[in-house]
C-alpha cells in the first residue's frame, strides 16, 4: 500500500483541486525564453508591447512548465503518478504578461482502471490557469496515470 | 495556396531542426524548477517507476523542441534576408492538440527534432495574417518519441 497522499482512488469524477499562487516576473520570462523560445516578444519589454501580445509575455511553453509546477505542488509530487501519455488539447487563450499573478485548478473529467494493468488507473483532467483578473489564460485536457492504493478493492467493486 | 508561400513554409516537408543530447544535469535542473517528480529528479528512485530510469519532463522535451524550432527559423530568416526576400513575422500560437509523449527521453539520449508544415489559411479577423498548421516531432534512433499538432500565426511579409 502506498504512503502517498494522492492515489487513483482520490480523484473522483468532478473533484476540483485548487493550485497555489505564482507571481510571474520579467526575469523569469526572459530567462526561460533565452533558453527555449528566444523570440523578441518573450525577451524584450518594448518588442512585447509592439507585438500582438501587448507586453513582455511568457512563452506558451513557459506557461506549460509553470502549470506543471502548480500541479506538482498541489498533488502530483505526493501522489502515485506514473506519468502522462500526453495532452489532448491545450489552448493559450490570453497572454501571460510580466507581473501577472497566476493560479488555477485541476478538475477530474473522467477516470478508469486499465484493463491490461489493473493496478493502474487513467485520470483525465481539465486543468485551467487563471490570471489576477480571474481570466483563463490557458486550459487543457490531460490524462495522468496513477497507481491504485488498493487494487484488490477496486476489482471487487 | 500560392507556390511562393508553399516554398517559404516548406509545406509537406519534414524539416530537421537539429539534434540535442539530453544530459542528466539539465534534466534534473529543469525538473527542480518545473516538474520535481522522482523520475525526473533522481536516477536511483526512477528505476522503481514505470519509466525505469531518469527521464526528461515532457515539458522539457516540448520546450527543447521550441528551442531548435526557433534556431532553425532564425537560420532561414537570415538566408531570406541575405537574398533580399521579404521576411515573415511570426505571431503567437493559439495552442496545440494531440501532444503524445510516446516514449520517455532518457538521460544520455540524443533526440532529433523535426517540424512539418501541413497547411495554412487566411484569417478574416487579422488581414495579412495566416494560420499555419504544423506537426512537431522528436525521434530517438529513428523511433518517434514525441509528437504534437501545433498552429501559429504568421504574416508572410512584414
Amino acid at each position: 500500500m502506498s504512503d502517498k497522499k494522492w492515489a487513483y482512488e482520490d480523484f473522483e469524477t468532478g473533484v476540483s483541486i485548487p493550485f497555489g499562487e505564482k507571481l510571474v516576473t520579467s526575469e523569469e520570462i526572459i530567462r526561460f525564453a533565452s533558453q527555449f523560445d528566444p523570440q523578441p516578444m518573450h525577451l524584450d519589454e518594448e518588442a512585447g508591447e509592439q507585438s500582438i501580445l501587448g507586453g513582455l509575455a511568457a512563452s506558451g511553453w513557459h506557461t506549460c512548465s509553470m502549470f506543471m509546477r502548480f500541479i506538482c505542488d498541489a498533488y502530483l509530487a505526493d501522489s502515485t503518478s506514473q506519468g502522462s501519455p500526453g495532452v489532448e488539447e491545450l489552448r493559450w487563450k490570453v497572454p501571460v504578461l510580466a507581473g501577472d499573478r497566476l493560479t488555477g485548478s485541476s478538475t477530474v473529467l473522467d477516470r478508469r482502471v486499465l484493463r491490461s494493468r489493473p493496478h493502474l488507473g487513467m485520470v483525465t483532467f481539465r486543468h485551467e490557469i487563471l490570471n489576477q483578473h480571474g481570466v483563463t489564460v490557458m486550459d487543457m485536457v490531460n490524462p495522468i496515470l496513477f497507481e491504485l492504493r488498493n487494487p484488490e478493492m477496486e476489482q471487487r467493486a | 495556396m500560392s507556390r511562393e508561400l508553399d516554398a517559404l513554409f516548406r509545406i509537406g516537408e519534414r524539416v530537421e531542426l537539429g539534434e540535442h543530447h539530453f544530459t542528466a544535469g539539465e534534466i534534473t535542473a529543469f525538473a527542480a524548477e518545473f516538474d520535481p517528480q522522482v523520475f525526473h529528479m533522481d536516477e536511483e528512485a526512477a528505476r522503481d517507476t514505470l519509466f525505469g530510469g531518469l527521464c526528461a519532463s515532457g515539458w522539457h522535451s516540448t520546450a527543447m523542441w521550441m528551442r531548435y524550432n526557433c534556431a532553425e527559423l532564425n537560420r532561414t530568416t537570415a538566408l531570406l534576408s541575405r537574398d533580399g526576400q521579404p521576411l515573415p513575422t511570426f505571431g503567437p500560437s493559439p495552442g496545440f492538440r494531440n501532444l503524445r509523449w510516446i516514449k520517455p527521453i532518457y538521460a544520455g539520449d540524443t533526440v532529433l527534432f523535426t517540424r512539418t508544415a501541413l497547411e495554412y489559411r487566411a484569417l478574416a479577423s487579422r488581414p495579412g495574417w495566416l494560420m499555419l498548421q504544423l506537426k512537431g516531432e522528436a525521434f530517438v534512433k529513428g523511433e518517434l518519441v514525441m509528437a504534437f499538432d501545433n498552429a501559429v500565426l504568421v504574416k508572410p511579409d512584414a
